[in-house]
This record gives C-alpha cells, structure tokens and sequence, in this order.
C-alpha cells in the first residue's frame, strides 16, 4: 500500500510548467539505444507492458516506428499495489501476463522469488549494464544473470522551508545529530512548528535506514538472512524515538492532503526524500511557492558522503512472454534510447538512471522558480552517485512493509518504543518466512 | 369427459411441477456459478497450503488450527463486538424514531424528508469516507476549524479512543436511512383501524405509537438486527478507507475482514486467508443464531 502511495504522489500528472525544452547535448548517450543488433522476429509481433506511468504509450510507439514489425501496447492496470495484484494472480493463473512489466525495485526479489521474471542476461542485456548507475544494476542482477532494466529512481536529498529556516536561524543540516538539535531547537522556539513529520511509512523508513547501514536481508535461492532488528536499527530507533517523546518532530501519517497542507503552510519545515519530490512538491503546494530549497541528505557521520534511496522503477520480462529477446530488446530501447530516456524526466517527470542523463548538464542543471531558482536536480544527482549498492530487498517485501508499519504505528501512538516493534518486526517475519518455505538464518 | 380430463391430468401436473423449476433455473445457475462454485473452491483453498519456496502442499485443517489461535483473528472480532454494541443501538433507535414521526402523519412534505434520510445510502461507502474522512481532518478539517475559530482544542477524531466512534458515526449516517425505510414501510402496513380503536380508547399519539405500532413491527426490528449483526461483522470498506488517515490506530488487522484482504493481497497467504474467511462465517452465523434463539425467547 505504501508503494501504491508513493507511486500516486510522484507521478501526479504534468505540470504546467515543462523541466525543459531544447533537446541537444545527447553525445554520451547517442551510443545507445536498444541491444546490439541480433536475429530478431522478421513476423509481426505484439508486445503487451503493465505500467502506470503518464506518457507511455506515446514513448513505447517510438520502438515501433524504428520496429515496424512490433506493436507495443501498454495497458495501465492500476497503480502500485493493485497492480501487482493483478500480475500476482496472472502468475497464479499460469497465463494473462504481459510481456514486459513495471517492477519497482522493492519489488523485483518477491517477483524472483514466484519465478516470473526472465533472465535477459542471456538475451543480451548485460551489454547496456555501464549505462546505469551502479547500484540499480545490482538492484535488478545477480552475476550475470539480469532480471530487468532500471527506469527511473529516487536518490535522497532534503527540500526544505527557506523562509522558515531563515526565520529560526536554521542552516540545512550536514548531519543527523544536527537535523536532531534543530528539530529540538525549532519545537522550543515555535511550538506548533516541527522541522520534520515522522510519517509511518516504510518505503521512506527502508531508505533512512538503508543510509545509515541497515542491511536487513540477505537472499540466496531458499536460504534467507533476516537481521532487521540489528544495532543499526536500534540506535535509528533509539534517535527517532527520543524526538518523538520530546515532541521534537510530528507523528501525523503522510500522504494525506492535511500533510501536504502543513508543509505549505510551514507547519513542517524539511522533508528528507526522494529524487521524484521536486516535482511532486511543486504540484502539490499552493501558496510556498518559491520558499522551497534542496540540500543534500544529513550524514550520520561528519563529512560522510553516503545516501540511499527510495522508489524508482525498472522494466521487467516475464517467462511467460513467448517472445523474449524482443521483451528485451524493448525494455532496453525504452530505459537506454537516447531521446526515450531523455524524455520520462522531461515529459513524465521521472528521476533518470542513466549515468549519461545525470551527468547532463542541461538536464540537471535546470533551474526552478519553484525553488527561488535552485538546481535542485543537481542535488539529487549527487546523491544517485552516493547511493549505497549493498542494499537487498526481501522476496516478500509487502508482508515487511505492512509488518513496519503496523508496528511503527504502534509504538508511535504510545504502546511502547520503536526499540521494540523492531524486535516484532523480526519475531513476525522470521516467523512468515519460515512458514514460507524459506531456511532462515 | 372424466376420462379425457383424467388422461391430461398427469401431464398438466408435471408441467406444473417443473415450471417453477424452470422460472428458478436462471436463478439457481447464477447462484452456482458465483457463490456456491466459489465457495467450494476457496474451501479447497483453505486445505491446502502454497509456499514461496516448496509450493502447494494439503494440509488438511492445519489453517483452520490456526486461525482459532491467531490473536490477530479475534481481537477484530473483539473490536467489532465493541463497535457493534455502540453502532447499532443508535443506528436503529435513530431509524425507528425518524420512521415512527414520518408515519405518524405530523410532518409536512414527508417524501421530502423520507428521500433526504434515505439519500446516504445511495451515497456508495467509499465517498461516503472520503467525504467524513476530510470533515474529521485534524488540522484544517471544518470541525477542526471551528473548533480553532471558537478557540476551543481542535477535536482528533483519529485518535486510538476516538477512532471507533468516528467510523461508527459515518455508519450510522449510511444505513440509519437504509433501516428507516423498512420500518416506515412496516408501519405503513399496519390497518388504520387500530388507530381509530386506540383513538376510541383515549390513547395519545404517543402511547399509540409506542404501546400498538411497535409490537406490531417488532418482526422488522428483529430482522434489521440480524442485517446490521451480518453487516458489522463484516466491517472493510469504511475502516480500510480511513487507513491513510489514521494509520497509528488503524493496522492491517483491524476488522476480520480486513485481515483476511491483507493476508490475501500483501503477505499472499490466499489458503490461510480463506481459512480466515470461512471461520469469519462461522462466527457470524453463531452470531446470528445465538441472536435468534435470544430474540425467540424474547417473543414468546
């Protein structure tokens, strides 16, 4: 459910205002764009894809105009949750999956895990593994093995007030400990005033914590490590729940149009997120605008220059699909093609994977009114290059999030500490994943 | 003439013993083939058991087991029993009164009101929440706003000793037209005579009201509770709505119902969730029953 949440905010329409216009400065890109040329089907085919993203269609048509023997259809099945649900029961079923799909990189191990995802390894795809960013090629392979091609991501950085900042002497803060003396500091100053909300949500909760070194799972085939209630945990735990007993930060839900409300309004200061909010933030906040800035994420130690990151997307082949060098070979065009790629973030709004578009200064470089001016994206591309690659998810990650957060929720409503809903978080999934068959360790 | 009508006899009574049969065949090839057939396959659902690593395996009644253990399972029921006892006494008290005024003939423009109590129900669930959901907004939900208007605290209608109220309130706003509706129609049936009787005798609106009209639609009353039992324990749309809103006391097993969604659709355990399923029946039907004999002895 947090995923679908997640996914409804950060692909919440176009904008009025376009990222960019001109089109140049493809260069380093221009190489790609598609698998090397291989005996493709010489009949007509049709590839089907399950994606809820704005403008996919109109982008898929463009392999079909250098294709012309390939009719791409994207059918939108709904977003995040119930679509999985549906792909879920067509793998259950035995038949009704797509060809190509949109798997969230949370998500790609659970869909390992029911056998549905096609190594296009073998059909090549290892041969556009430089174009990406490191840690979302160790996001969707295994050695050789590739089971789909990243799309677009969410590498951390902070937004942040700067009138109410300024107004409390505030600078961005370099790392946790300071972002904690502040929360304290803003709570004294201004009561009613909270520098951030601790929102109960596991995807953001998985990518805070992925920076600070949690490492909660460790998969091969059947045998599964499980440390979610490790010392890295407990000390996280420790720090929110000391600004949480000191009403230093809010413990509203997110996601709620009151939440958003009081980021507009200043009753929230900083939000710690994802490559995706820029925009989000942009379309859903009505009177602060020009107000916002971006800075990088806080460090747990001085200096530190490690970040994580939350949601993004890839496409993914199914072994159902009875053509999957073309399903390949179309994952490849849509996440590499130069033009393509180019235009899920200029068009769509997606945050890029590629090395080449992060690298892009026109690109990154763009400056927002919204943001009194910022570059914010340039932020956000630092950050995608300092994103941590040792991150795994779980092969039942929905089952972990919705455990995260009922306990969270728990212990934020006062029935003890979050100390403890990790260690129940840990009881419960060892438990369910050993009634899943899984050998834990 | 005896013999000729004797020699048609039989055939007239076989087609009179198969035409209903026939009438009801739609019916029935319906009530197969969307309930009965489903059923069955969920029962076999619930005897086995898949795994994401080892596959289906039968299990006999191994969730079943479980599932009469699972903390998780009763403290919904719990929390239901809880709701049920604040919902429906005011539900229907609610119902029954705005019935008993509509029908005692003082009130003007009656299909007016009788439309504008019933309009709720028209209102599907899911707007129904969206809609009280924003009137209970804690910051800048229009409660909340008068509240700060009149510098009062602002009302947390999402709080842990709040939240069950809350969602009685918009339950009660759906379906206190709903049940109004059949007691007026009930009401409406009784003769008019009995009016006039309790007139001749000296009997006040009131006492008429309450002492002869209500006897006469306790049938109505009985069958309402027995909907509104069903309906309660089987409590998802609006809870599972407000979620997002109130997350902090809202978890993935709140209702029965709702803990059988998840365990289908976020941790895929389809065999233990029809277990769950089945024995939510169970607990309804014992409900139910235990409501019939009690309303029986009632009667009698």
């Amino acid at each position: 459910m947090a995923k679908d949440r997640i996914e409804a905010r950060r692909r919440q329409g176009p904008s009025r205002r376009q990222l960019l216009q001109g089109g140049a400065a493809l260069g380093a890109a221009a190489a790609m764009g598609g698998l090397a040329p291989q005996a493709l089907a010489q009949e007509k085919i049709k590839l089907t894809i399950w994606a809820w993203t704005p403008k996919t269609q109109e982008l898929a048509n463009l392999y079909s105009k250098k294709n012309p023997n390939v009719e791409v259809v994207v059918e939108n099945v709904g977003q995040g949750a119930p679509h999985y649900v549906k792909l879920r029961n067509a793998i259950t079923a035995g038949t009704g999956l797509p060809d190509l799909g949109q798997i969230e990189f949370n998500s790609i191990p659970s869909f390992r895990a029911l056998n549905a995802l096609a190594n296009i390894g073998k059909d090549g795809a290892n041969s556009v593994k430089d174009a990406f960013v490191d840690w979302t090629w160790s996001a969707v392979s295994d050695g050789d093995a590739v089971y789909g091609l990243p799309w677009d991501s969410g590498p951390m950085a902070t937004l942040y007030r700067a009138d109410v900042y300024e107004k409390h002497g505030l600078q961005p803060a370099e790392t946790w400990d300071d972002f904690a003396e502040q929360a304290t500091k803003l709570a004294q100053d201004a009561p009613g005033t909270y520098l951030t909300d601790f929102a109960n949500d596991s995807g953001w909760t998985a990518a805070v914590l992925w920076q600070a070194g949690w490492r909660p799972f460790k998969t091969e085939g059947s045998k599964i490590q499980i440390r979610i209630n490790d010392d890295v945990a407990k000390k996280w735990a420790n720090y929110w729940q000391k600004l949480i007993d000191a009403k230093a930060v809010d413990t509203k839900p997110g996601w709620t149009s009151e939440w958003f409300a009081a980021f507009d309004d200043g009753t929230y200061a900083a939000w710690v997120t994802a490559g995706w909010a820029p925009v989000l933030m942009q379309q859903a906040m009505k009177k602060s605008f020009g107000k916002w800035r971006a800075a990088p994420m806080p460090q747990w130690e001085k200096g530190g220059k490690v970040t994580s990151n939350w949601g993004g997307s890839t496409f993914a082949a199914f072994t159902t699909t009875p053509h999957p060098k073309e399903a390949a070979d179309l994952a490849a065009f849509l996440t590499t093609d130069p033009e393509v790629s180019r235009k899920w973030n200029t068009e769509a709004y997606l945050f890029p994977v590629l090395k080449s578009l992060l690298a892009d200064k026109d690109l990154m470089g763009h400056k927002y009114d919204f943001y009194g001016g910022q570059a914010v994206n340039e932020i956000f591309a630092a950050s995608a290059a300092e994103v941590d690659p040792s991150f795994e998810f779980s092969p039942f990650q929905d089952y972990v999030n919705s455990q995260i957060e009922d306990n969270f929720a728990a212990a934020v409503s006062g029935k003890g500490t979050l100390a403890e809903a990790f260690d129940r978080i840990q009881d419960t999934v060892v438990t369910y994943a050993k009634d899943q068959g899984f050998e834990v360790t | 003439m005896t013999r000729f009508l004797a020699g048609h006899r039989p055939r007239v009574i076989i087609g009179k013993k198969i035409a209903p049969y026939v009438l009801l065949l739609p019916f029935v090839l319906v009530f197969v083939a969307f309930l009965i057939v489903p059923m069955i396959y969920a029962f076999n659902l619930s005897l086995h058991k898949t795994a994401l690593v080892g596959g289906t395996r039968f299990v006999g009644f191994d969730n079943y087991a479980r599932a009469f253990v699972d903390p998780n399972f009763w403290s919904g029921v719990w929390l239901l029993v809880r709701f049920g006892f604040i919902q429906m006494p005011i539900m229907l008290s609610l119902a029954l009164a705005f019935a008993l005024i509509l029908d005692s003939g003082l009130v003007y423009a009656r299909g007016l009101f009788r439309i504008a109590f019933f309009l709720p129900y028209a209102v599907p669930a899911v707007i129904a929440t969206l809609m009280w959901g924003y009137i209970y907004g804690p910051a800048y939900g229009p409660l909340a706003q008068i509240a700060a208007f009149l510098s009062l605290p602002k009302p947390d209608f999402f709080s842990e000793n709040a939240i069950l109220g809350s969602i009685a309130n918009i339950t009660i706003w759906e379906y206190t037209g709903y049940n109004m509706i059949i007691y007026f129609a009930a009401l409406q049936a009784i003769p008019a005579d009995l009016e006039e009787a309790s007139k001749m005798d000296g009997a006040s609106a009131f006492t008429y009201a309450v002492r002869v009209k209500l006897p006469m639609i306790v049938p109505m009353i009985i069958v309402t509770i027995m909907f509104s039992i069903i309906g309660t324990l089987q409590l998802f749309s609006e809870p599972y709505l407000i979620t997002n809103l109130a997350r902090s006391v809202i978890n993935s097993h709140f209702t029965p119902n709702y803990y059988a969604y998840t365990l289908a659709f976020t941790a895929q355990q389809y065999n233990y969730s029809a277990a769950i399923s089945f024995v939510l029946g169970a607990v309804v039907a014992v409900f139910s029953y235990a409501f019939m004999l009690a309303s029986n002895r009632g009667t009698r």
